[in-house]
């Protein structure tokens, strides 16, 4: 196998990887948001099992939710899959697991926001839903804009579990190629670490014209 | 017409171990401005924040320009009006804080026309309009652009008072609207709270400035432990006070 081919396939794994990532993040971002409201809910029982979803995400390997979701309907509940359950499972996983973590990190940016700032609203006269989307929420964008980062480069990384369900994004493909006869060897591992760093690279680099984005004020 | 009619209000903290405010009532005429002086932790702002619905009085009746928000029920017990008619009776009020609470990611001019937008549905156009106008009278009209954190605290306030003022509220509180503020500054937001009073704005003024709350207010009351001690007008309570409390709390101030 040629250096070439080698890199052709690596590429073609590379947008699993992208795949999971902007879908991963795609749904994260704003159930994490979700996750919080039901987590601060005054309907008792809703906050409780948000709490212990919270826990449980954060708890437990994301390798092995990831082979609950992938083989649990099937094995436990006995549901037939459909046959690309394989992609929407892994998708899911991460999902339900970084919204969890998002969650967390949106608590704390709201909770960092002066109460002045709900009283001066309701006294305007703002409704509770326009106090939370017009005055909260930029302001916690901004706050959680540096976790949500180091999140959203764990997240690059952590695409390479995929693997343990049998999804061949780039870490997987690297290694199928590294053993294979004739193969380029440990040069492919090479390669995949440069694709991973160049591509949090230029994740870094855009949450940090981001966070520039967001300087005009405090 | 009395703008603002409050009746018997009974506030405590902690399950009714802290009593805040025991039995206190206002009444505000329209153009009438009052100032409210007392220690610290007589309840003055507490009261406020029973006025402007930030906090649930225990018991008590609390009206706006006859519009009921809330009156004791048969145990006692404040029964608030339904949310709509909250709605509608906050846009009577006003309140300018301590700590000004300007939201920091919006500039000058959009803090002064979202909520007039968004809450009371004007056109852009008008909203510009009418904070544009304020704006001049604060003396910050080149500053429309500029985001809070770019001013002043005194320039902060101002805008806050012209965020309030936006709304044309038919009532503005001030909770010590210059203890946040340098010396230097406090002088230019006094100017801005005496215009208003010349123009016969309905204000209520918690305030620590009593050279300022003589010379402003049409009323003076003074709280102390959570009920009114004395009221009256500035001259009276302040050069001839009935009560040995008032009497006390005023040579505190004439000492420094
Ligand atoms: N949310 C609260 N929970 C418990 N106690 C409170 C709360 N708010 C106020 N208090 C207490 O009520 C009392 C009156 O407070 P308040 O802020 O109304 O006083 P104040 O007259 O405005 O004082 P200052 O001049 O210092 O502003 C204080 O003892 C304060 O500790
Ligand atoms: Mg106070």
């Amino acid at each position: 196998m040629t250096v070439q081919t080698m890199l052709t396939s690596l590429i073609q794994a590379f947008g699993t990887t992208l795949f999971i990532f902007f879908f991963t993040l795609l749904g994260a971002l704003p159930l994490g948001l979700l996750v919080n409201a039901c987590r601060k809910s005054r309907f008792a029982p809703l906050s409780w099992l948000t709490k212990i979803y919270i826990s449980i995400m954060r708890g437990t390997p994301l390798m092995l939710q990831l082979m609950v979701v992938y083989f649990g309907p099937s094995l436990l509940l006995g549901i037939t899959v459909p046959g690309n359950w394989r992609s929407t499972a892994v998708v899911l996983a991460f999902v339900i697991n970084y919204a969890a973590y998002f969650a967390e990190i949106y608590r704390g940016g709201i909770e960092s926001i002066p109460i002045g700032q709900y009283e001066a609203a309701q006294v305007l006269g703002y409704s509770r839903l326009q106090t939370y989307f017009k005055i909260i929420l930029p302001q916690m964008v901004k706050r959680v804009l540096p976790p949500v980062t180091n999140e959203v480069i764990t997240l690059v990384k952590d695409t390479s579990l995929a693997s343990v369900i049998g999804v061949v994004e780039m870490f997987t493909r690297a290694k199928q190629i590294a053993v294979a006869p004739h193969s380029p060897g440990m040069i492919t591992f090479l390669a995949a670490a440069i694709f991973y760093y160049v591509f949090n690279y230029a994740v870094a680099f855009g949450m940090e014209r981001l966070e520039k984005a967001l300087d005009y004020y405090e | 017409m009395q703008v603002l009619e409050m009746e018997h209000v009974k506030k405590s903290f902690n399950g009714a171990a802290l009593h805040v405010l025991r039995d206190i009532s206002l009444h505000v005429d329209e153009g009438e401005v009052v100032a409210i002086i007392g220690p610290s932790g007589s309840g003055k702002s507490t009261l406020l924040r029973c006025a402007t619905l930030l906090t649930e009085m225990d018991s008590g009746d609390l009206r706006y320009s006859g519009q009921t928000a809330a009156r004791s029920g048969a145990d006692g017990r404040a029964v608030y009006a339904d949310k709509q008619t909250l709605k509608k009776i906050r846009g009577y009020f006003g309140l300018v804080f301590q700590n000004f609470h300007l939201f920091p990611h919006y500039s000058v001019l959009k803090n002064l026309t979202d909520a007039q937008i968004s809450v009371l549905g004007r056109g852009k156009t008008e909203a510009q309009q009418r904070a544009r106008e304020l704006l001049a009278k604060m003396g910050l009209s080149d500053k429309e652009d500029a985001y809070p954190c770019q001013l002043s605290g005194g320039q902060q306030q101002r805008v806050a008072i012209a965020r309030a003022l936006a709304m044309d509220p038919a009532i503005l509180f001030f909770d010590e609207p210059t203890s946040a503020l340098d010396p230097e500054l406090t002088g230019e937001i006094l100017k801005v709270i005496r215009a208003l009073a010349e123009e016969h704005m309905t204000m209520v003024i918690v305030t620590h400035e009593m050279d300022f709350a003589r010379d402003v207010a049409d009323r003076v009351i003074f709280m102390d432990g959570g009920v009114i001690v004395e009221e009256g007008k500035p001259e009276e309570v302040f050069a001839a006070p009935k009560e040995e409390r008032t009497r006390q709390f005023l040579a505190r101030f004439a000492d420094r």
